[in-house]
């Protein structure tokens, strides 16, 4: 017997809602892979934005300790954002360059891309380190305590992203643009894209609102 | 430098726990032993524990699943013994060991019993319904069941090394909190779910991608069986909800290990911000359990009635209203919190209105029935006792939604009753109905009916005279896990409940002398022809049990039930058809991914439970080097020959072919 049914049945769609288009089969690879990482993300955005609540609700209890204007630095946060926003840019060329297979512009796009993530991840630290240093550590305040996590859980997702960059780049070197290889680049891309909506949405929801004396 | 870690870990003095470690213990290295004696271990390696089919996978969720029943049902009985005689006395539990027992009875039943099951169910049979060869993911799938595993060997260790959490089943704060609960048992609590809440995630993602870009051709969305419908909202549910999860127990570990304030009473920590995001997780998590219970017994009573399902549409509307009205109702676990009559007023409503799609399915199931030709098969016995039982549960569940009456029943053994009687009644009876309807589909024979039928009356029976009692002492006024108690009127109900508790028990035995009967008399319950039931989906257009590849070809759908379509087109066609090209066959190479990677998600979570540095570095440089090896190998994919697919269409065609002959004869 083969595997191939009758017309159907005839009333199979008795009130005739809509054309129906048949479904071709199943989608191929590359398509089955972004979908898949897509969906992951959405997850990881889900995770963020209970961090984000986190903060919403707790951002007013300073438990006496500091205001969010009282330790924010403007100047430093808007460097962090240039930076994460042309490495965005950056990985976008190195995405191109992965298509056309140019190993050069590949390199060097990931390369730009990697520093400039670890230039924010420093930026990010020294941060971390002076509040810490001055007693505002996340044990201060509840408040403090949503700032630290939110903040800090996106940029242990960047210190992964660029683990996961240099692995990239090791991985072209050493195997070229296989099939496989440019999938993976693919979902790469989408996280460190991904990473940088979730930075303008810190930025805007702590930085920005929190500036407010 | 072994952190926290010291013999005192070890409790000596309690014999119970010691006693059932030592008896596991003994039963894993018997296992053990008589799989390395027999020469089992390099088939156990290379077919099960590093196979990525998406058969193999689910069939291990299965056995997790059905392991960890026995472990949590030791602790429900254990807990029914003690409430039955720890009347004006102190029973035989000391109170901080019956904290752990119901702790842990709860984490288990709904962790790694009800969650693996039905994950386990919907891996085995999803990819098959839909007509195609293996999941969206392969390896990820087999990394998703061992990191399950994992989180169920992490609870198991706590039973002799340390101890497990006292909290209830959720740790709520400030309990769970460092200063109430310094021990580790919250950490384990924590680190195991945490862990298998990765392994559920990555399952999640991998269904919903599957059911999504993965169908045969010609499987539109509404020629999907109901099975895949309501593993789609299941898994959508995951990957919406099991996130709130993980972002909640991170906030709680926090608060643990670093000295954060989430959820503390000091520096303006705020507690309800834990009840509301771990209820927000929590409520979705009921229909993520029980949707696919729900698909399992579509499949179930349409078979069994010789129908196509009433109101198929009306069907997956009602599956996708409950998905999203799933995520608006989660207040009403705490309606005593005090957030004002409105509010309780709107989640009130909202979880009277999730009760109205509930209700269309359970119509649609009677219609289905409802004129049919009903065999009483013993997957039939579970939809039909589900049905009974569940409207049960679901009506106490609307008593309770309305929030003057939860003020009173809020946490009392009414509540209690409750949630057992929809997770038994729903989930539990859907996995069994699920487990009896594709057992022979998974191993190629059936499951003795006798058994099935005395497994299924002792369980239904005695599930009403265990927890019937309890809607009861919940009335009476009992609140729920009293180590001991001092009022007259509720002692006889609990002697009820034990009672009950007993008569469960036989069920259980049953089903495993029904699973023993049932491999002895396997010749004779031989499935030779993939189609024991008559059924009507695609899962029985190939052998039992189904080739590496599942289908030689892609199947051509052409309306809903598409296997029955196909019959029925044999039948017309009297079997005269030309033998199709075979081809080629792609499948993914097995490999030792997930176990590896489990093994050292293993490592670093004993070692963060007990604070051992150096270990938790290296579990994971050991999960990131395993995931790069993984990355850097060549070959992904082997190639079954054509001659080798042909050889086994063949042999499953000329079966089947002699079954529909006989039945255009008749």
């Amino acid at each position: 017997m083969s595997m191939t049914a009758t017309a159907g049945r005839a009333h199979a769609d008795p009130h005739h809602i809509g054309l129906i288009i048949e479904h071709p089969g199943p989608a191929p690879k590359r398509i089955v892979t972004a979908y898949g990482f897509w969906i992951f993300l959405l997850s990881d955005i889900v995770m963020f934005s209970c961090f984000f609540a986190a903060y919403a609700v707790l951002a007013g209890q300073t438990a006496g300790g500091p205001k969010g204007s009282e330790i924010f630095e403007p100047k430093n946060v808007a460097i962090e954002t240039v930076c994460l926003l042309l490495s965005s840019f950056t990985c976008g060329m190195a995405s191109i360059a992965a298509d056309v297979r140019n190993r050069f512009w590949f390199y060097l796009g990931m390369a730009v891309t990697c520093v400039l993530g670890l230039i924010f991840l420093a930026i990010e630290f020294r941060e971390f380190a002076d509040l810490v240093a001055r007693g505002y550590g996340p044990s201060r305040s509840a408040f403090l305590t949503a700032f630290f996590s939110l903040v800090g859980c996106h940029g242990l997702h960047v210190s992964a992203g660029v683990l996961w960059l240099l692995t990239m780049m090791a991985q072209v070197f050493a195997k070229g643009f296989r099939a496989d290889i440019l999938r993976r680049m693919m979902c790469f891309a989408l996280f460190w894209h991904a990473l940088d909506i979730i930075w303008v949405a810190v930025f805007s929801v702590v930085y920005l609102l929190g500036s407010a004396p | 430098m072994l952190g926290k870690l010291d013999w005192s870990a070890i409790p000596f003095d309690q014999p119970i726990p010691l006693v059932a470690g030592a008896v596991v213990l003994v039963a894993i290295l018997g296992v053990l032993a008589w799989v390395v004696v027999r020469g089992h271990l390099p088939y156990l390696w290379s077919e099960w524990i590093t196979s990525v089919d998406h058969k193999r996978i689910g069939v291990m969720y299965v056995l997790l699943a059905s392991v960890m029943l026995l472990r949590g049902g030791s602790d429900a009985i254990m807990m029914r013994i003690q409430q039955a005689v720890a009347y004006q006395s102190q029973g035989y539990l000391p109170p901080e060991h019956y904290n752990q027992i119901f702790s842990a009875h709860g984490t288990i039943m709904i962790f790694f019993v009800a969650m693996p099951f039905v994950i386990g169910l919907m891996n085995l049979i999803v990819p098959l319904q839909l007509g195609v060869r293996d999941v969206a993911f392969p390896t990820l799938n087999s990394v998703g069941f061992w990191l399950t595993a994992t989180g169920a060997l992490l609870v198991n260790i706590s039973l002799v090394v340390g101890e497990f959490a006292r909290t209830g089943w959720l740790a709520f704060p400030p309990l769970s909190e460092l200063s109430y609960s310094p021990g580790v048992g919250v950490d384990y609590y924590a680190w195991s779910l945490q862990i298998s809440g990765v392994g559920t995630l990555v399952a999640g993602i991998n269904l919903v991608t599957t059911v999504l870009k993965l169908r045969t051709k010609g499987m539109n969305y509404l020629r999907m069986p109901m099975f895949c419908w309501t593993t789609l909202a299941s898994n959508l549910l995951i990957v919406a909800a099991f996130p709130i999860l993980t972002a909640t127990l991170a906030m709680l570990l926090l608060d643990r290990y670093l000295g954060f304030h989430f959820f503390t009473n000091e520096a303006g920590g705020n507690v309800m911000m834990f009840m509301n995001l771990i209820w927000a997780w929590g409520h979705p998590e009921v229909y993520i359990l029980v949707l696919p219970a729900f698909g399992i017994f579509s499949e179930v009573v349409s078979t069994f009635s010789g129908k196509a399902l009433f109101g198929y549409r009306s069907m997956v509307l009602a599956t996708m209203a409950i998905c999203v009205i799933s995520f608006m109702v989660w207040l009403h676990h705490f309606f005593t919190m005090g957030a004002g009559p409105d509010v309780n007023a709107i989640f009130g409503i909202a979880s009277m209105i999730i009760a109205v799609p509930t209700g269309v399915k359970i119509y649609n199931w009677l219609f289905t029935m409802y004129g049919g030709r009903i065999r009483f098969a013993t997957p039939m016995l579970w939809a039909v006792g589900f049905m009974v039982t569940f409207i049960v549960g679901g009506l106490t569940g609307v008593l309770l939604a309305v929030p003057p009456a939860d003020f009173m029943l809020h946490n009392s053994m009414f509540l209690v009753a409750h949630f057992h009687n929809v997770i038994i009644g729903g989930v539990l009876f859907g996995a069994f109905a699920g487990f009896e309807y594709w057992f022979p589909k998974a191993f190629g024979f059936r499951l003795d009916e006798r058994w099935g039928k005395a497994a299924f009356w002792f369980t239904f029976l005695g599930f009403f005279i265990t927890f019937m009692p309890l809607y009861v002492a919940g009335m009476l006024g009992m609140t729920r896990r009293m180590q001991h108690y001092d009022v007259a009127a509720w002692r006889p109900w609990m002697l009820v409940a034990a009672v009950g508790m007993a008569v469960l028990t036989i069920g259980v035995i049953c089903q495993i002398v029904q699973i023993v009967v049932s491999i002895r008399n396997r010749e004779a319950l031989r499935d030779r022809t993939g189609d024991p039931w008559d059924g009507r989906s695609l899962e029985w257009a190939t052998s039992s049990p189904p080739p590496v590849f599942n289908f030689a070809f892609h199947p051509d759908v052409r309306g809903e039930d598409a296997y029955w379509e196909m019959k029925a087109h044999a039948k017309q066609q009297l079997l005269e058809h030309e033998e199709p090209e075979y081809q080629d066959i792609e499948m993914p190479r097995n490999s030792p991914t997930g176990f590896v990677c489990a093994f050292f998600a293993t490592i670093m979570g004993f070692a963060l439970i007990w604070h051992i540095w150096w270990m938790v570095i290296l579990g994971g440089l050991g999960a990131f080097a395993t995931f790069v090896v993984f990355a850097w190998r060549d070959h992904d994919e082997y190639v079954i020959p054509a001659d080798e697919v042909a050889r086994i269409d063949r042999t499953n065609l000329e079966e089947r072919r002699s079954l529909v002959s006989m039945a255009g004869a008749v």
